[in-house]
């Protein structure tokens, strides 16, 4: 065998580290979707009229739609009427400390590395944890509502906020908007709600542990962010799932709204189980995720480090309609094993001097395949409008794939839009090198990885920085030559 | 004895590189292989280090007392072993100091010490930046990128000096530096010589060896040492070339 040869294999044997299941209650309905279950999630909800009206209006035009096979994704059929599409821990707790919080919670935070003591007296950091689909538990929100900041669960937001909700649920990703948004709008169980009022900065990150757990359970996360004019918050969103034999469909919808002047920083870790090596299990990940930057010199920055998931179809996006509106997408996507992914960014210039930067690192282990889909979108009046994008791809051996599709539509003559891509393998002369400077294949890998990704980690805040380097070492584990 | 290299056979891509060398290096001494092109001499530097590209069909390797080829190529690295690199590869994202500060403390780890703190790795790095007139701002860049080829050599000896090997394999770190490079290398390795440790360099001038005098000079043809010498033996080289003691191994 030769050394590539031996990387790889050690590479693709590599399993997932976080698989387990916590052994909580959870309250399930019956499988398969229909009116009546969708009724019933509404009822177990307590939802007023106007959510149910609004569920089934998307649940049937949901019926008229069909997925989208336009993806370089291999997917294998799935039967919507095998999920289960609602799943809530046993009783509904709302805990004021941490003692009440239910052990096995704890434990499986734990294992992950990330105990919410932690994380709770992590300075500047308040902690919504969605454990399947209620919140379970939210933090700092005292030191928030003095400020007029409203950090909740969907559920909440939907009873106390309706005014909020109504105004903004599905002004950026309207349930008509594809199969999965129609999909999610029809089931979401529950998911965060954030509003910034008018001139407010946010003094922490928020930050929401999003998890897996009911066997056989969809996952279908409703976020809305809403930063008013002048505001700031920076977000995050970090996950990972305990193993699985059946795969898992999950079918978030983000949605933000950045008024005038208003910066909005979204970050994203996640690591769902990505199935075993030979391509068994793993979470089928379809997000739509999509921000308007709705009024002038608003700005909108994506920051996501994608290592998990069987399948990833996801392409966070920006609609620049204010005028001199900025929008970032930095990516980093691992694949390994048989997964794959087909992830990028829309940057929709509309206002005048808009701009937007795309940075995006693809990194291929094993079989897998890891696509980077990207438009760049001038329209007519967006005369000034500015783009730069940077893909950049890193093999790992001899049997994966990396492929780009940058789509690129200009209606304006003044744009100016720039376009670079390279791609690149980690040599068997650099891990030598290494070698003989005491460094171990394995760590070796994790370096370059980490050197290569560096440019999108560097974007994300220092404490999910670091979780995330790990992350990328982790998924890429074993590869000692 | 540091190193002891018996009766080495070695092939590359099926074909026989070195076929039989010996060679012993003690503690203090200062070693230079010479010979001609395609002589093998980069090839027993690599086989030393535990390149896993070149297979071993005969002989052993003796280093310290311990068999050197039942080891892999970082624990070589960590009991001491250093291999300058002739083409120095570049890694780019990786900087200088993240990745020196790892190997500095798996080298730590393998000899029992502990990793050094942040503070007290930029010291080091600072003291053996002087070693060879580093510029400081090159351990801010990544591994050997946009580095000049005097650049790349000098920051090899800057690694040796990190990783205070106890012995010391340079691959022709003096090809492609001007005389001031090749000075400030050459009085690196100088200044890095103690009673304890041993510097085997592999060259192709003498010029190298007017700033780093060796104790035996070997040279090298064929797969095999054929004839060893003191320091004079690379001037009778260098005026002469290989052509006599080539003739004469031959008869």
């Amino acid at each position: 065998m030769s050394d590539a040869d031996k990387i790889l294999d050690e590479v693709t044997g590599q399993d997932y580290k976080y698989g387990f299941v916590t052994d909580i209650d959870t309250d399930t309905i019956p499988k398969g979707l229909n009116e009546d279950i969708i009724r019933l999630i509404s009822a177990k909800k307590n939802e007023p009229g106007w959510m149910t009206e609004l569920r089934l209006k998307a649940y049937h035009h949901w019926l008229t739609m069909e997925m989208p096979k336009w993806a370089h994704l291999d997917i294998p059929e799935i039967n919507y009427q095998d999920i289960i599409y609602y799943a809530a821990p046993r009783s509904k707790p709302k805990y004021q400390s941490m003692d009440e919080v239910d052990p096995e919670l704890v434990a499986t935070f734990d294992k992950l590395g990330i105990p919410l003591e932690e994380q709770m007296t992590l300075a500047g950091v308040a902690v919504d944890a969605v454990m399947d689909s209620v919140s379970v538990k939210t933090t700092y929100k005292d030191t928030l509502a003095e400020l007029g900041i409203i950090f909740c669960s969907m559920s909440e937001a939907i009873a106390e906020h309706p005014e909020l909700v109504q105004k903004y649920l599905g002004s950026v990703v309207p349930y008509s908007d594809n199969f999965f948004s129609a999909l999610n709008m029809a089931v979401f169980s529950d998911g965060s709600f954030c509003y910034i009022p008018k001139g407010v900065r946010s003094p922490m990150e928020l930050s929401t542990y999003f998890r897996i757990n009911a066997a056989g359970t969809g996952q279908f996360e409703r976020t809305l962010i809403v930063a008013e004019e002048g505001s700031y918050v920076s977000y995050l969103e970090g996950c990972t799932a305990p193993q699985r034999d059946e795969n898992q469909l999950h079918a978030a919808v983000v949605e933000i709204v950045v008024l005038k002047d208003a910066e909005v920083k979204y970050s994203t870790v996640q690591n769902w189980y990505p199935g075993d090596k030979d391509g068994q299990g793993g979470v089928y990940n379809f997000v739509t995720k999509r921000g308007l930057c709705r009024g002038e010199n608003s700005r909108l920055s994506w920051t996501q480090v994608e290592t998990g998931s069987a399948i990833t179809w996801k392409y966070p996006s920006t609609i620049l309609a204010g005028d001199n509106s900025v929008g970032e997408f930095y990516s980093v996507a691992l694949t390994n094993n048989c997964q794959q992914a087909d992830t990028g960014t829309k940057m929709i210039h509309l206002g005048k001097n808009t701009r937007s930067r795309i940075v995006s690192k693809g990194i291929s282990a094993g079989r897998s395949q890891n696509s980077y889909r990207g438009l760049v979108k001038v329209g007519r009046k967006a005369s000034g409008a500015r783009n730069y994008s940077q893909c950049d791809s890193l093999l790992i051996g001899d049997q994966c794939g990396a492929h780009t599709f940058p789509y690129i539509e200009s209606d304006n003559p003044s744009a100016i839009i720039e376009h670079e891509a390279t791609t690149s393998k980690i040599s068997e002369d650099q891990l030598l090198y290494c070698n003989q400077r005491c460094i171990s294949t394995e760590d070796a890998v994790g370096l370059i990885v980490n050197g290569y990704a560096k440019e999108v980690l560097n974007k994300l805040p220092m404490e999910f920085a670091i979780e995330a380097q790990k992350l990328l070492s982790i998924s890429l584990e074993g590869s000692v030559g | 004895m540091l190193l002891e290299v018996k009766n080495l056979h070695c092939m590359v891509d099926g074909k026989p590189i070195l076929k039989g060398i010996d060679l012993e290096v003690g503690e203090g001494e200062v070693h230079a292989i010479m010979g001609p092109n395609g002589s093998g001499k980069s090839t027993l530097a690599s086989v030393i280090a535990g390149n896993p590209k070149y297979e071993v069909t005969e002989g052993e390797i003796l280093y310290n007392g311990k068999d050197l080829l039942s080891m892999d190529i970082e624990e070589r690295a960590r009991a001491g072993i250093f291999l300058g690199f002739q083409y120095p590869v570049e890694i780019p994202g990786v900087s200088m100091a993240n990745f020196m500060r790892m190997a500095v403390n798996a080298r730590r780890a393998y000899l029992g010490e502990d990793p050094l703190s942040a503070a007290e790795f930029l010291r080091l790095m600072r003291e053996k930046g002087a070693v060879v007139e580093l510029d400081s701002k090159l351990t801010n860049r990544a591994v050997n990128e946009g580095f000049s080829g005097g650049e790349k050599k000098k920051n090899e000896i800057f690694q040796m000096a990190m990783l205070d090997p106890t012995l010391a394999i340079l691959d022709e770190t003096d090809s492609g530096l001007d005389i001031d490079a090749l000075r400030i290398v050459a009085t690196g390795v100088n200044k890095l010589k103690r009673p304890d440790n041993a510097t085997v360099v592999i060259t192709h001038y003498q010029r190298l060896l007017d700033y780093i005098i060796p104790d035996y000079v070997h040279v090298l043809y064929k797969g095999r040492i054929i004839h060893t010498g003191g320091k004079e033996l690379a001037l009778v080289l260098e005026e002469e070339g290989y052509d006599r003691i080539i003739n004469e191994y031959n008869n």
